[in-house]
């Protein structure tokens, strides 16, 4: 797409935002409308927006397929160590309030962890459907 | 302490054993890893069943939200029992995927092979231990695409049609269960079970109600391949690695018969299924179809694998018999199938597996003066077969008598002598494997071959050891498959 020079500048000027904004929404998913997944769908979006318009090689240098896989695995694998960690905590599994002495203080650790493991994983699954998609021969 | 969490661990150890699986990076460490995990399961299903056969029921609430508003982990004698069977399949067969997955698998995706194998087995167990009927349908997907994504890694092309019919018609039974769930929940404002138990006879005949009880039955039909729902089973387990035909085969069905049980029994109550509405008629009508149109087909089929997935079409009849009849004997009879069925329908699977390993064909004109060549395996086919006929000392003979027997309790002999037939026929088509096997000679040209590797070996005769060993030891089986039914028909918990 070397001669689209309208797309390559507009998306180069949404791409951060985009991304910010996503990772807004992955903090903002606490207090209001948001959370892991989605702010995980906004951020593959920005990547995929730069995939688009400057191939999907392009990506492959800023996320190589490799750490898109480890960094699925690590999400899931965070989520469920939250879980554990509770259990380890005293309460049962997930139960957020026994990761601190304070129930409530243990509530918002257990849920931005959580969610910070969604996000990575939504962010990177998505991804790797985009570019594997878009390589298919 | 760790024994209050075991119903919780049963579900998510496998489900964080499976993106470890993905970071291991290569298919021998991912089989370790695996196969202690399996293990570590069966010994939690164990220790769970031994709790609930000496301490009743057990509830886990999840993330400490006290049900019926939270999740709940709710385990009786009857799913506790199920947990088991998977979890013990899961285990025996580990020591055969590796040179099963080896052959089949390509390198690069033998790692990623296990974790959806572990996915899979998460979607399972979790259906079966959950009390919550969303829990069941977020778990049912689970399982459902760890399972179309297994089936498609066969080395035939026609396993990604196979993995498509069944991802297309599975999909169908997964939103038909989740449409009937919606209605319940829209009409009890409840998704626990065992609240729903209390809440939904009270309702009576409503339009909802019906509306549900049609939605969920059938969705739930569909994954259990009861006839005419079956199309998507012979293809699915005819074409998928060998390693996935057993599991599927020994596993998946056999969620389906307990999801029914579930629903009807617990959720919808015995008085509305079957002396409301006709579920007994429907189910056995259906049911003795499958039987009979099932065992007919598998007899004229050429391909081994092909000929066992028709069995089990047949096989799942039985177990729509013992359900449909709704007495104790009748539901104990379809219980202890669900068990024997597991262990000998995967041990036959994993057989056909090791056969395709050595000739790479299941094809019965390959079969040959295989009784010579591959004694031991053919044994192994030969004791399985036996046990789907029904023939004394094997655990096939076991189901079948409690199943004439509940036949026999309820005045309907003509459906004992539909079961009976269904033996008959079943003979037919296990003898055509013996007859290929043992009477006909080899081909001259034919290549020389071995018996298969011992590992495969090995975990084809403890399922289909075990097969024997439950036909001649009926007590363990019978009794906890009694104690499940009593709980089921006694309703609500």
């Amino acid at each position: 797409m070397t001669e689209h020079l309208v797309l390559r500048v507009v998306s180069k000027l949404l791409i951060p935002p985009i991304l910010l904004f996503a990772l807004y929404v992955q903090m903002h998913g606490d207090y209001g409308p948001g959370g892991g997944f989605q702010a995980g769908v906004i951020f593959a979006a920005g990547l995929i927006l730069y995939g688009l318009v400057y191939g999907t090689e392009a990506v492959r240098s800023v996320a190589p397929p490799r750490l898109l896989v480890v960094l699925a695995c690590l999400g899931v694998l965070l989520y469920a160590g939250v879980g554990v960690a509770s259990m380890i905590g005293g309460g049962g599994f997930l139960e957020y309030g026994a990761l601190s002495a304070d129930a409530t203080h243990g509530n918002h650790v257990g849920i931005i962890i959580i969610e910070i493991g969604v996000g990575v994983a939504v962010a990177a699954v998505m991804t790797i459907i985009f570019t594997v998609l878009a390589e298919w021969r | 302490m760790i024994a209050t969490h075991l119903p919780v661990l049963q579900v998510a150890v496998p489900l964080i054993a499976a993106p470890v699986c993905v970071l291991l990076r290569r298919g021998d460490y991912a089989w370790v890893f695996t196969t202690v995990v399996c293990w570590g399961l069966l010994a939690i299903a164990a220790l769970l069943l031994d709790q609930v056969m000496s301490g009743g029921t057990i509830s886990y609430r999840l993330g400490g939200w006290a049900p019926p508003i939270g999740i709940e982990y709710r385990l009786d004698g009857v799913n506790a029992f199920v947990l088991l069977i998977i979890a013990g399949t899961a285990a025996l067969m580990m020591p055969y995927a590796r040179q099963s997955v080896e052959q089949e698998v390509r390198p690069e995706r033998r790692h990623l092979f296990y974790a959806i194998f572990l996915l899979a087995l998460t979607g399972l167990l979790g259906i079966t231990a959950t009390g919550d009927a969303f829990n069941i349908y977020v778990f049912l997907e689970i399982s459902s695409l760890a399972s179309y994504v297994l089936i498609a890694q066969g080395r035939r092309r026609r396993a990604l049609t196979a993995s498509y019919q069944y991802l297309i018609v599975g999909t169908i039974g997964a939103s038909l269960i989740l449409i009937g769930i919606g209605f319940l929940y829209a009409k009890t404002g409840t998704l626990n079970i065992a609240d729903l138990a209390v809440r939904v006879p009270a309702l009576g005949e409503t339009p909802a109600v019906l509306a549900a009880f049609a939605f969920i039955t059938v969705g739930v039909l569909i994954k259990l391949a009861l006839f005419p729902f079956h199309v998507w089973l012979p293809n699915a387990y005819a074409y998928a690695p060998s390693m996935v035909s057993a599991f599927l085969a020994a596993t998946a069905t056999k969620v389906g018969a307990y999801m029914l049980l579930r629903f009807v029994f617990t959720v919808f109550g015995v008085h509305f299924a079957f002396e409301t509405l006709p579920l007994t008629e429907i189910l056995l009508a259906l049911s003795l179809i499958a039987v009979l149109a099932g065992s007919l087909v598998a007899v004229f089929q050429s391909d081994l694998k092909r000929l066992l997935a028709f069995s089990s079409v047949g096989q799942i009849g039985y177990l729509g018999v013992g359900i449909g009849l709704a007495s104790v004997t009748g539901v104990t009879g379809a219980l202890v199938h669900v068990f024997n069925h597991a262990l000998m329908k995967g041990g036959l699977f994993l057989a056909a597996g090791t056969i395709a390993y050595r000739l790479g064909a299941t094809d019965l004109s390959a079969l040959h003066g295989l009784g010579r060549r591959m004694p031991f395996t053919m044994a192994a086919v030969v004791i399985g077969g036996l046990g789907l006929v029904g023939v004394p000392i094997t655990s096939g003979f076991v189901s079948k008598w409690y199943l004439v027997q509940a036949a026999f309790e309820e005045g309907l002999w003509p459906v004992a002598l539909f079961v009976l037939a269904g033996s008959l026929i079943a003979l037919a088509y296990v003898g055509r494997v013996v007859e290929a096997a043992y009477f006909r000679p080899a081909p001259p040209d034919a290549e020389p071959v071995g018996e298969a590797p011992w590992a495969m070996q090995l975990s084809t005769w403890a399922l289909i050891g075990g097969s024997v060993y439950f036909g001649l030891h009926t007590d363990l089986t019978v009794v906890i498959a009694e104690r499940a039914a009593t709980v089921l028909l006694a309703g609500a918990p």
